[in-house]
């Protein structure tokens, strides 16, 4: 089947299977591989993107429902010049060790601050309830996660 | 892990989604969110000859408020029931247990129609649905018909739809003021599933009587039910402490309780009474 798929603001026509799922179109046929496969039974989170500005699970999709769909991955998330206040902040904080997680927690953040921008721990913590990090380094992403809150809406520390 | 083959359509109206249902005679199934059903043919628990895609569809992913409650469309997903202001000021224990459906990424995708449909004996909005006395609104049989919520939960998956049939609207009574409402739940950390939910609906006259009493259970048998029991014990009653543990003891009638890695049929029956005198307990509270 042929699908027309926005990815970061490059559009492509590719033909697919049905049965393709959308992390492996977006890996494997857009060669974006930031985008990883943690658990494939939609339970880690690692491979969340988003399409059309939701946050979503790529292994829980088929590329076919993503026809005409806007999807921003991790590599559409910094510019150029800067990293995005969710990836600045991950560093700062050492919101990682091993980093397998990390795309996926940052797409789910990106959602997650942009609906409550004054988000407490516990919505932090219930915002990221769909995204497992094996590396149990949950303290640091929630710490990142408040700070790049408070970047967003305009504070410095 | 990848699915089977299978041929996928995307109709553009309701009559075609049917037309093609009908075509593969049993051996395809509506895609609606795809929570479920992607995972299942993932597993290679589904081999479907094809799949009906709905999301093309116009007009199905709705809210409106109605004389006398909402009307929901089928594709509505988790996370517009949640955010919902009309669903929090009509029928504030839809939105609450519909935020606590999975994760963010799930209730961005999972529908109120394929929650319905697919029949989870875990799922949390069928409690909540059967507390309410919703009803289902179906197309696609010889005749439109309309699927009360306790005829619509038949066994583990299996619900009272045809084959063919798609629901094409949820109708959700407003909750009568004065009413207090509680969604309690253990979840299954991984899944965020319902080792047990118990959805509860109660008001009081002015005395302090409970006059109505709504109370259904998830998670805990093949096919979430309605405390009768305990809705009959706590009608006439007033809700203290000692009343509302007697009836909770009483939601565990009936059911063949579930034994498997979550829980032992003997540990859902203990949660089924817990998690009842805790949303009676909520409930009652938050009557105002």
């Amino acid at each position: 089947m042929k699908i027309n798929v926005t990815i970061n603001g490059e559009t492509r026509t590719d033909d697919v299977e049905p049965r393709t799922l959308l992390v492996h179109y977006i890996r494997e046929m857009r060669g974006l591989t930031g985008t990883h496969i943690g658990c494939d039974t939609s339970q880690c989170g690692a491979c969340t993107v988003l399409v059309d500005g939701l946050a979503v699970k790529s292994c829980t999709m088929f590329a076919v429902q993503a026809d005409d769909a806007t999807i921003q991955t991790i590599e559409g998330v910094a510019t150029d010049e800067a990293l995005h206040p969710v990836q600045e902040a991950f560093w700062l904080e050492h919101g990682l060790q091993c980093g397998y997680c990390t795309p996926g927690m940052v797409m789910t953040l990106m959602q997650v601050l942009e609906r409550n921008p004054n988000p407490t721990e516990a919505d932090v913590r219930r915002g990221i309830a769909g995204n497992l990090c094996r590396c149990t380094g949950y303290q640091n992403i929630v710490a990142s996660a408040m700070r790049a809150a408070e970047t967003m809406r305009g504070e410095t520390r | 892990m990848i699915p089977a083959a299978f041929e996928y359509h995307a109709p553009k109206t309701l009559r075609q989604a049917v037309a093609t249902l009908r075509r593969y005679d049993g051996e395809a199934r509506v895609l609606a969110g795809g929570m479920s059903l992607v995972p299942m043919m993932k597993l290679r628990l589904a081999n479907l000859a094809a799949v009906v895609d709905l999301a093309k569809i116009d007009g199905l992913a709705f809210i409106d408020e109605t004389a006398n409650g909402l009307a929901i469309g089928p594709m509505t997903t988790h996370y517009a029931v949640e955010s919902s202001d009309v669903v929090r000021r009509v029928a504030p224990i839809l939105a609450e247990t519909a935020a606590l459906v999975g994760d963010v990424q799930v209730r961005n995708r999972g529908t109120i129609g394929g929650s319905v449909a697919h029949a989870d004996p875990a799922a949390d909005l069928p409690a909540a649905l059967l507390a309410l006395e919703a009803t289902f609104i179906v197309a696609g049989g010889p005749r439109r018909r309309t699927i009360r919520a306790d005829k619509m939960f038949v066994d583990a998956y299996t619900s009272a739809l045809n084959e063919g049939e798609i629901i094409t609207e949820v109708r959700v009574p407003a909750m009568e003021s004065g009413t207090g409402w509680s969604y309690q739940k253990l979840a299954n950390r991984a899944s965020r599933f319902a080792v047990v939910g118990i959805a509860a609906l109660v008001a009081t006259d002015e005395a302090g009587a409970c006059t109505r009493a709504r109370v259904a259970v998830t998670g805990a048998g093949p096919a979430p039910v309605r405390a009768r029991a305990t809705e009959r014990y706590l009608v006439g009653k007033q809700l203290t402490p000692a009343n509302i543990a007697k009836a909770a003891a009483r939601a565990t009638n009936g059911i063949e309780f579930l034994g498997d890695v979550h829980g032992s049929p003997e540990y859902r029956e203990h949660l089924t009474a817990e998690l009842t005198k805790r949303a009676l307990t909520e409930a009652s509270e938050r009557i105002g």
